[in-house]
């Protein structure tokens, strides 16, 4: 049984984030509470990887206020990230995810256990000692996805899980949100493909232009869009 | 011809100068080597990860290092243990503990310039990984130094190569003593110019040796290294 989360309701309020001259997100309010996954969609440049990034604490905000479940901090291992693009360490499979544990202060003598536990659930058994960097597009971005959840997070951020892979390693990962998000942890997550935001998503938060144009249950945000950003984008015209 | 006849026959018959003259050349360019590792690998990994007001200035200063010229490192050396020197008292001059200093001193900014690059590289790589993990700073050098590691050894053997090449340092602060700081390369520039070429050829012949064994070793341990962590 996993303790309550300690991470939400995560509440951003009137956020900004500017790099020199430009605003990356620019007054941004939303909130994101347990339940169903969260997900970020929006032309590029949107900012939706700098929201995620932000959440996660790697970008400094500029003015505004993130909370988590009322408090101004969060205890680091609450929170994880799958980066679009994740590096592996340069270490064997297992290697990976027992440095995640030991990163997340499991103790040593749970680590062994935990880690088979993790690379089972994540089908990457019989794959511990390949070298990291040697597994397919598909086997590393579900080694990343064991290793974030190696820490037990409240809440797992996604930047785009899926961009690169194929639609069987695609599916793969969906199966594996839904398995995440059933588990109890709350999954945010940005995506280009609309067809994978109605798969998953209980909501939608729609971004343009570092704003946050429209935030709905995914149901309604397909079927009734309210802005007129959002009707041409999921008709499929380029937001510029 | 007949001087390389000889010089082989030199080698093979396990001649005991010959192989004094190679055990202390391994001696003092290993012992130099792993005294700059343990300075250069540190500090490299230091400048690779910190930043700092001339941080720029200290890694030209330190490329340009690497090619100090030999001589002037061994004069340098050669004054700081000299009797007048602030180093004087200890007495080091012609030993090979003198020659492991001035060695230490060639190396030591090869070493570290090249973990520099090796460490910033993987950092670029690493950096928002290891802050999502939330790792420390000192896990954080651990980690890149040990997953840098297979591609370090081409920095301990870059190091190597000019510590086991190297003559001008260590005539200067050795004094090519006989049976006591005479090294491959300062005894192949004395025989050569005595005209006894069969001993200079022979050292050659075991230098060059040496050199291809322990690249042999380190691109089999950095291949191993690729094959266990990729």
């Amino acid at each position: 049984m996993r303790p309550p989360p300690l991470a939400l309701p995560i509440m951003l309020v009137d956020v900004t984030v500017a790099a020199g001259a430009v605003t990356v997100l620019d007054h941004f309010t939303l909130t994101l509470g347990t339940g169903a996954p969260t997900v970020l969609i929006g032309p590029n440049g949107a900012g939706k990887t700098t929201l995620l990034r932000l959440a996660m604490g790697l970008v400094p905000i500029s003015r505004g206020l993130i909370t988590w479940n009322g408090r101004e901090s969060l205890p680091p291992t609450r929170r994880a990230i799958l980066f679009q693009r994740p590096a592996m360490l340069r270490r064997s499979t297992a290697g990976n995810v027992r440095y995640a544990l030991a990163a997340a202060h499991v103790p040593r003598a749970q680590r062994a256990v935990r880690t088979d536990a993790l690379l089972a659930e994540f089908g990457l058994k019989g794959l511990e000692r390949r070298p990291a960097r040697r597994l397919s597009g598909g086997e590393q971005q579900r080694l990343a996805l064991a290793r974030a959840l190696a820490r037990d997070p409240d809440v797992l951020f996604l930047d785009e899980p899926t961009a690169s892979l194929d639609p069987a390693a695609t599916k793969g990962i969906e199966d594996t949100v839904r398995a995440i998000t059933a588990r109890g942890v709350k999954v945010v997550m940005s995506t280009h493909d609309l067809g994978q935001a109605r798969r998953i998503a209980g909501d939608i938060a729609f971004l343009h232009r570092g704003r946050l144009i429209e935030a709905a249950p995914s149901a309604d945000f397909f079927s009734a869009p309210r802005s007129e950003e959002a009707r041409r984008f999921i008709a499929g015209e380029l937001l510029v | 011809m007949t001087g390389d006849a000889s010089a082989l026959q030199l080698v093979l018959s396990g001649n005991p100068e010959l192989f004094a003259i190679v055990r202390l050349s391994l001696l003092v360019s290993l012992t130099a080597v792993l005294v700059a590792a343990l300075i250069g690998v540190p500090f490299g990994a230091f400048l690779a990860l910190t930043r700092f007001p001339g941080r720029e200035a200290v890694i030209v200063v330190l490329n340009a290092m690497m090619g100090l010229p030999p001589v002037v490192v061994g004069l340098a050396v050669y004054l700081l243990l000299s009797r007048a020197g602030p180093l004087g008292p200890l007495g080091l001059l012609f030993t090979p503990q003198a020659m492991v200093i001035a060695q230490t001193v060639l190396v030591a900014p090869i070493i570290a310039a090249l973990t520099r690059q090796t460490i910033e590289d993987l950092w670029v790589e690493y950096r928002d990984e290891l802050a999502a993990m939330n790792v420390g700073p000192g896990r954080r050098i651990a980690t890149l130094v040990w997953d840098a590691r297979f591609s370090l050894v081409t920095a301990l053997l870059a190091g190597f190569g000019r510590a086991a090449a190297e003559v001008g340092a260590i005539i200067i602060v050795g004094g090519n003593i006989q049976g006591f700081t005479r090294t491959m390369t300062t005894a192949i520039a004395l025989e050569t110019s005595k005209g006894d070429l069969p001993l200079a050829i022979g050292l050659g012949i075991v230098l060059i040796c040496i050199v291809i064994i322990i690249n042999t070793l380190a691109w089999g341990v950095r291949r191993a290294g690729e094959c266990y962590a990729g």
